[in-house]
Parts: structure tokens; C-alpha cells; sequence
């Protein structure tokens, strides 16, 4: 066992973990962060993706001490503190962009990213970052309409309500 | 997961003598090499992260032009490199997906040398060099088979220099459930010739199509390779496509490639 320690929503936190410790299990299961989603466990899903030093990776393929000293964000940090959902959150709710809502923490950490060094993506470019983000529910098309609300764009050509 | 000691050494002299160790193994992006520990198919005693060694990291022009790419570059940097190698720039951008391309690197591609990653054919389709801790190994001559490589025991990928095509393209079709190639080509026209290197297809790893060398070299246009068939006897067969499908689609890029090529 080591000790870990890393800045997870402007917090500082930390736990013991082994060199076998994935960073996902460390947030669920040490620091209790459990909005952060194990869909597959062989680095295809997404839903486990969260932000280490402001990029987007999937947490179940990364190991806890690999993040030690990093500065995390997950799922729980992007709520403001009333509990006052983001543009993103705010977007996924008005166009019904989840169902189950397993997926739902990965689709927007990932989209967060994109919208990130690209404010104003096209479809495609939506599309084409969510490759390694599966949804089993929706058929994705609320959810690239929802990010391209967020950013500011016109949606109503899209999809279908 | 069995369970190992995890180290994070800073420089290439620490990482080689923590890799000294009894069933220590290198740790590059973890993108293969985590999913490989979770089913168990491995059980190192050590992993020895790389990622913490600022001198495999970054791109930078040699003087004599070449392209020389940190062994622990994550792809994501490769791809915002269009730049200075479009073509291989192009090639990391469609690798996996984002949060793929932000932890895993070339060296780690380059060690596995799984039969269908795309890395591989830019190597072997540019004769790059691969710079290890103790030599440089040309590209002809370090691929030998699907995954087996001319790396030794402990022996780390520190650098890749790639001299930078007058042209070149990379064309892959993917296998729609993994992402990774079907059959991926990648074409690279110098002053003194044309390379064509094809990975996801092949028994033996990647390898060059010496016929379609030879005639682009004289013609350098799709029509030039319109008529030439690749046997299809040694490639690849599942239940993505047969070995006669991955011998036509090898055909098919390799147009599309020269076609493509910038
Ligand atoms: C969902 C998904 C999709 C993918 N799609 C593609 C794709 O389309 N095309 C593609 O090419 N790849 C793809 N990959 C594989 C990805 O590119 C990996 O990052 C890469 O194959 C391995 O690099 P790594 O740095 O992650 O290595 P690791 O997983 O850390 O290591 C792999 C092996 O290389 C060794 N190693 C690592 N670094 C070095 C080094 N510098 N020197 C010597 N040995 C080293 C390790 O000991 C291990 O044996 C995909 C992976 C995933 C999870
Ligand atoms: S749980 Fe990490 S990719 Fe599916
Ligand atoms: S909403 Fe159910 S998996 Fe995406």
C-alpha cells in the first residue's frame, strides 16, 4: 500500500492504494465518488472518463498512483454548489440527451472536453470525439443535439424531438 | 489484477535500472497493457511508468530534417503535430478515441506491435529509426511478426525519428467493434522512391507490398496500382472478413491513399 493524494474537484484528497488500484476505483471506492461509471472494465465504454490535469481519459485504464499529485475533475464537480446544473447538465436535461443515465457522467466529461479547445464543434466533430463513449439508450442522437446546445448553437435542424 | 509495486522514475538511466529487475515491465500509456493485466494474460512484479521522463516526451526537427518523436508522446500530441507530419499526424488522430489518444504513446505501440495498430505502418512505411536505450534500430529490421519486435529484454523505446515524406497518406478501415485496423495503409513518396506499408491484414505483422513500391515509385498515381492484386494466401482471416476481403481492401487504400496523399 501507498498513500495517494490529488486535488479531485478543487479538494485536496487522499487514500491508500495499491499498484493494482485503478484510478475509477479509487474515486468510487476510497474517496467515495461514485458518480464515476464502470461500464466495461476493457477501456471501450467511456463512462468512466474524467478530467486528470484537465484531459480527458478513461479512469479504468489508468492506476490510481499514475494520477498521484494530478489535478482530477469527475462528475461531482461540475454542478455548482446549490446543486445548480452547468450548460452541459442543463443541455443533457432539456433535450432528454440520456435515458438510464449510466453513461450520462462519461458523455459529459468528454463533452466538456471538446467544448473546451472547441466551443463551437460541428455534428460531426460531436460524433467523432464521442467514438470511445457508448451509449446503449439514446441512439446518441439527443445527446450531440444537447452538446451542441450547450455550446451556443442553433439545434433545431438535428434530430428529432 | 495481480497485484505489483509501481515505480515513476524521472530519467531514461533510472527506468532501464528499475527495469533490471526480476519481471519488472515497462508502463507506457497503460491503453494495451492495463486491459492485458486486468484479464491476467500478465502478472509483472514492477511496472516502471515512463511518463515521468521529460527527455522520451515532445517533437522536435533533427538537423537533417527528420521528425524525432518522444517514446512516451501521447498520441493526442502526435495528431497537433499536422504541422510538421501531416501524415502521421493524421494517423494518431484516428487511433481509438480521444481519452485513448490522451494516455497511450507511440513507443508503447511501437513495443506491442499488435497486427493491427496503425503506428506500425507509418514506422515501416517511412523507414523511421526506433531509438532504444542503448541503439537505433531501422525500421526494416525491428518489426518481426505480430507482436514481436528486435527489442530485448528491458530494452525501451526512447525516440522515433521519421524522415518527413515529400507526400504521404494513411488510410485505414476500421474494425468496427475494436476501432483498430482492419487493414490500415500507409504511403510515403521520397525523392529516391515510394514506400507502402500495410498492417491489420497480415499473418506476419506489417509488411511492405513491394509490387505497389515498385510501380508507384515509376508512376506515382492510383491508376499506376489500378490492376494489381495482393494474394491473399498468409492474411489475416476472422469473422470481420476474409483473408481474400482484407487482400481487396489492401488494393482499395492503397489507391485511396496515394489518391489522398499531401
Ligand atoms: C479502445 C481502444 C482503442 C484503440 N484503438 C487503436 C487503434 O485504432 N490503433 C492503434 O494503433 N492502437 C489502438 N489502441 C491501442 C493504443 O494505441 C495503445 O495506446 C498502444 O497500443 C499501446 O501504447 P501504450 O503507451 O498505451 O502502451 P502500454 O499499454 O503502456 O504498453 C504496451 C506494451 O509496450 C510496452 N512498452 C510501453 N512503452 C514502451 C516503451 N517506450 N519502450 C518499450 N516498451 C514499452 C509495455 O511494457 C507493454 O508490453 C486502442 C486502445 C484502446 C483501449
Ligand atoms: S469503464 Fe472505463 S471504458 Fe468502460
Ligand atoms: S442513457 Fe443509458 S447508457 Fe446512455
Amino acid at each position: 500500500m501507498s498513500h495517494v493524494s490529488m486535488t479531485v474537484n478543487g479538494k485536496q484528497m487522499s487514500g491508500d492504494a495499491e499498484g493494482r488500484t485503478l484510478l475509477s476505483q479509487f474515486l468510487r471506492e476510497t474517496l467515495g465518488l461514485t458518480g464515476t461509471h464502470v461500464g466495461c472494465d476493457t477501456s471501450q465504454c467511456g463512462a468512466c472518463v474524467v478530467h486528470v490535469d484537465g484531459v480527458a481519459v478513461k479512469s479504468c485504464t489508468m492506476l490510481a498512483m499514475e494520477a498521484d499529485g494530478a489535478d482530477i475533475s469527475t462528475i461531482e464537480g461540475q454542478a455548482a454548489e446549490d446543486g445548480t446544473l452547468n450548460a452541459l447538465q442543463q443541455a443533457f436535461q432539456d433535450h432528454h440527451g440520456l435515458q438510464c443515465g449510466f453513461c450520462t457522467p462519461g458523455m459529459i466529461m468528454s463533452a466538456a472536453d471538446l467544448l473546451k479547445n472547441n466551443p463551437t464543434p460541428t455534428e460531426a466533430e460531436v460524433r467523432h470525439h464521442l467514438e470511445g463513449n457508448i451509449c446503449r439508450c439514446t441512439g446518441y442522437h439527443n445527446i450531440v443535439k444537447a452538446i451542441m446546445a450547450a455550446s451556443g448553437q442553433d439545434v433545431s435542424s438535428i434530430a428529432a424531438e | 489484477m495481480y497485484n505489483f509495486d509501481f515505480e515513476k522514475p524521472s530519467t531514461i538511466a533510472d527506468a532501464v535500472a528499475a527495469l533490471g529487475d526480476d519481471e519488472a515491465q515497462a508502463l507506457g500509456g497503460g491503453q494495451t497493457l492495463i486491459p492485458t493485466l486486468k484479464q491476467r494474460l500478465a502478472s509483472p512484479s514492477k511496472l516502471v511508468s515512463l511518463k515521468g521522463i521529460g527527455e522520451m516526451q515532445g517533437i522536435c526537427i533533427a538537423d537533417d530534417g527528420a521528425v524525432c518523436i518522444g517514446g512516451a508522446s501521447c498520441h493526442a500530441d502526435v495528431a497537433g503535430s499536422s504541422d510538421v507530419f501531416a501524415g502521421l499526424a493524421g494517423l494518431a488522430g484516428g487511433i481509438g478515441d480521444p481519452a485513448v489518444r490522451a494516455r497511450g504513446t507511440i513507443g508503447g505501440s511501437l513495443a506491442n506491435n499488435d497486427p493491427a495498430a496503425c503506428y506500425p505502418a507509418a514506422a515501416l512505411g517511412c523507414g523511421a529509426t526506433i531509438i532504444t536505450n542503448n541503439r537505433a534500430i531501422v525500421a526494416d529490421d525491428y518489426f518481426e511478426g505480430m507482436f514481436a519486435t528486435a527489442l530485448e529484454e528491458g530494452e525501451i523505446v526512447t525516440e522515433v525519428r521519421f524522415p518527413v515524406p515529400e507526400a504521404s497518406n494513411y488510410q485505414k478501415f476500421e474494425q468496427p467493434a475494436s476501432r483498430f485496423a482492419l487493414v490500415g495503409v500507409f504511403v510515403a513518396k521520397y525523392a529516391d522512391g515510394v514506400r507502402v506499408a500495410v498492417t491489420g491484414a497480415s499473418e506476419e505483422g506489417v509488411f511492405r507490398w513491394a509490387e505497389a513500391e515498385a510501380a508507384l515509385s515509376a508512376n506515382f498515381s492510383a491508376e499506376a496500382i489500378a490492376d494489381l492484386k495482393l494474394d491473399s494466401d498468409g492474411m489475416i482471416a476472422d469473422l470481420h472478413g476474409t483473408s481474400e476481403y482484407r487482400a481487396h481492401l489492401v488494393g482499395v487504400l492503397t489507391r485511396r491513399a496515394v489518391a489522398a496523399a499531401a
